[in-house]
């Protein structure tokens, strides 16, 4: 593990039992998440993206131990203490979730309408019994909803009078008022509308560097990673299929999955024709996984050898891992 | 290109319990057959009720204004949907001339029945078929709409179906009745942006086959770059700018238009900084005097942004923008 590393998948798979199969043959599983190595930097914004059911959001919330870890190892290291997800006490697991944060989506479904927005961001504490006394509680809740640019004659009402880009400044307050070091972001601007989509962004941004936080940012919205992350990894059907520094990723994409929801993204300009071939057909079932490459399916570059050999992660420049039997010839 | 529809001056109130509303005010815009018209604003805009008005689909605490008025011209003469009463009436609109597909298919489709059942059920009531003939066009129109495999789908539950497809399945269901024009409201907002990318070409090949007006609500400019015609863009129930879509999305000129553009995270420029329009959306209790959009405005002029409601100003040809900095170019012009 490099130096700088704050928290690290390696070999990582997450599979979840499902109904049917032989009654004394092996359990079908769902195979959500298969084989993922990533680094995560200390103080980096790093973006996972996908379209539904690739498994990012499995992925996000093993490396939280919020979902099970079949096999693999998930290192997290802040310097402080140095956990392995997989074997973690019961105390090591608590003293975890202070250092480890999610915030959803939803922010309308996040929040509970029957506590004021005080009690909301100060819940996490008083669980975590992170705090003495109330007055210390209620000093740390207004230094994040400061932080926050929530307005403090506010915590006093409650969720229902807001709107949803103040309702995910509320969320993402309470996610960071525990101090964590690290915070998974799965869609969490998704559900905003693209004036409050910006304010949110710039947000989490600021309050990244002066925080010093590293943020795993779970997101199906490439333009929005664009933005916001530096590093980028791309993930189909449970595998990661590439990823590299932001710029790197979006300048110079190798794996032709990655190219294709590039060329989706609809374009402001009327007039430009998307460069880049349309993808045919969708994401095969979980149940019934494609042998080879698991994007030849749609893949319009597939050749035999894609069929036949699943490709591996290979390292092709600076930081920029892909997999895929091609990456050379095609560009 | 002939006319299809007339909004004019359509204005909807809504009486609930903490007073009256307006979604939608004083909107007026037109639609010729074959073409592709882009409805965009965010949440709260009035853009699904101003749709739904076309079918008078609003709940039963809707008013609507007095001058509205919505002209649906069908071959056999105009219809004015604002004089339809009573939901025999309503049905000329309501699944005849005018269908609806909705943002969450999953949702829009009874989750006991089956896709088949329910597509032969509207055929049945709407067109004078049989239930053999019915059976036929629904697996036909499923076949037209990309679902390979058509006669197996046709028996299958929506369940059963991924999200793109439920998404085809709902279009098939709704073009099967052979509507003049379709309604979409937010239709590829559920799904990821490959199957995106795949609905919206489909769309455009079905306005070019079957010649209808499509009113395309959603919130996405980049969408609506790459779909519609024209575009109307509303902010808390008024339309603020339109025109063709190169005018206005090249040409942005109303603050809140500029706005949206601004804040859109966009991949050909990555440094750009995401720049947010300032303030929320005021609530509809208190919508601003004047201009709806004075309160967030970074060109706010001064009182009479915030008592006269700003006329519609020609930018260029067929491009409108209602905002008082071009009014007062114009009084300048012609003094």
């Amino acid at each position: 593990m490099k130096q700088d590393t704050l928290i690290s998948a390696t070999d990582v798979s997450v599979h979840y039992p499902i109904s049917g199969g032989k009654l004394f043959g092996p359990k079908p599983v769902v195979r959500a998440v298969e084989n993922v190595t990533l680094n995560i930097t200390k103080g980096s914004f790093f973006g996972l993206v996908g379209e539904s059911g690739s498994g990012k959001t499995t992925l996000g919330r093993a490396m939280l131990k919020a979902a099970p870890i079949t096999s693999g190892i998930v290192n997290f290291n802040d310097g402080e203490v140095n956990y392995s997800l997989s074997n973690m006490d019961a105390k090591e697991l608590k003293d975890y979730r202070t250092r480890s944060q999610l915030i959803f989506q939803d922010p309308y479904a996040a929040l509970s309408p029957r506590m004021t927005v005080r009690d909301i961001i100060a819940e996490p504490l008083e669980i975590m019994k992170l705090t003495s006394s109330r007055e210390e509680t209620d000093r740390r809740v207004r230094e994040i909803a400061t932080k926050c640019r929530l307005n403090l004659e506010h915590l006093r009402r409650f969720p229902h009078a807001f709107s949803g880009g103040q309702r995910q400044r509320i969320s993402i307050a309470r996610a960071l008022v525990s101090e964590p070091k690290f915070v998974v972001a799965d869609e969490s601007v998704a559900a905003l509308d693209v004036s409050i989509q910006a304010d949110v962004l710039n947000l989490l941004k600021e309050i990244q560097q002066e925080m010093g936080l590293t943020f795993l940012f779970i997101s199906h919205d490439l333009s929005v990673v664009a933005h916001i992350c530096d590093h980028v990894a791309v993930m189909y059907f449970g595998r990661l299929v590439e990823t590299a520094p932001t710029r790197e990723l979006f300048n110079n994409p190798r794996h032709p999955y990655t190219k294709a929801l590039l060329s989706a993204i609809p374009s402001l300009d009327p007039d430009a024709k998307s460069l880049a071939q349309k993808l045919e057909g969708e994401i095969p079932s979980p149940t019934n996984p494609p042998p080879g490459c698991k994007f030849q399916t749609r893949c319009p570059q597939a050749i035999d050898i894609c069929r036949r050999d699943e490709p591996q992660l290979e390292n092709i420049g600076e930081e920029h891992d892909v997999a895929c039997h091609r990456w050379e010839e095609l560009i | 290109m002939t006319r299809l529809l007339d909004v004019e001056n359509l204005t909807l109130d809504f009486d609930t319990d903490e007073g009256r509303i307006t979604a939608v005010d004083n909107v007026s815009f037109s639609l010729e057959a074959g073409e592709i018209m882009g409805l965009v604003g965010e949440s709260g805009s009035g853009k699904s009720v101003t749709a739904k008005a076309l079918m008078k689909l609003n709940a039963s605490n809707s008013i609507y204004g007095g001058d509205s008025k919505i002209t649906l011209h069908l071959a056999n003469g105009p219809v004015d949907i604002m004089s339809l009463q009573t939901a025999k009436e309503l049905q000329v609109v309501r699944g005849g001339a005018i269908s609806m597909i909705f943002q969450e298919p999953m949702a829009s489709f009874a989750p006991a029945i089956t896709i088949g059942a329910q597509m032969v059920e509207q055929l049945l009531i709407h067109t004078s078929m049989s239930a053999l003939k019915a059976q036929e066009v629904s697996i036909e129109m499923l076949d037209r709409v990309g679902i390979s495999d058509a006669s197996t789908r046709f028996k299958q539950y929506a369940f059963e179906l991924s999200g793109g497809m439920r998404q085809r399945a709902m279009i098939a269901m709704a073009l099967s009745t052979n509507p003049k024009l379709l309604i979409a409201d937010e239709p590829t907002t559920a799904l990821d942006v490959t199957i995106q990318a795949q609905v919206i070409d489909l769309m455009k090949d079905l306005v070019k086959d079957f010649g209808m007006g499509i009113v395309f609500i959603t919130h996405d400019l980049g969408v609506i770059a790459q779909t519609a015609d024209t575009v109307a863009v509303m902010y808390l129930g008024r339309v603020v700018e339109k025109g063709p879509v190169r005018q206005v999305i090249g040409n942005p000129s109303h603050p809140y238009t500029q706005g949206l553009i601004k804040a859109l995270p966009r991949l050909d420029d990555l440094d750009s900084p995401l720049t947010p329009i300032p303030g929320d959306i005021p609530s509809p209790l208190e919508r601003p005097d004047g201009c709806v959009f004075s309160t967030r405005c970074s060109s706010f002029l001064g009182p009479q942004c915030s008592v006269d409601v700003p006329k519609f100003t020609p930018i260029s040809h067929d491009h409108m923008v209602a905002c008082h900095i071009y009014q007062q170019d114009q009084q300048g012009a012609s003094k």
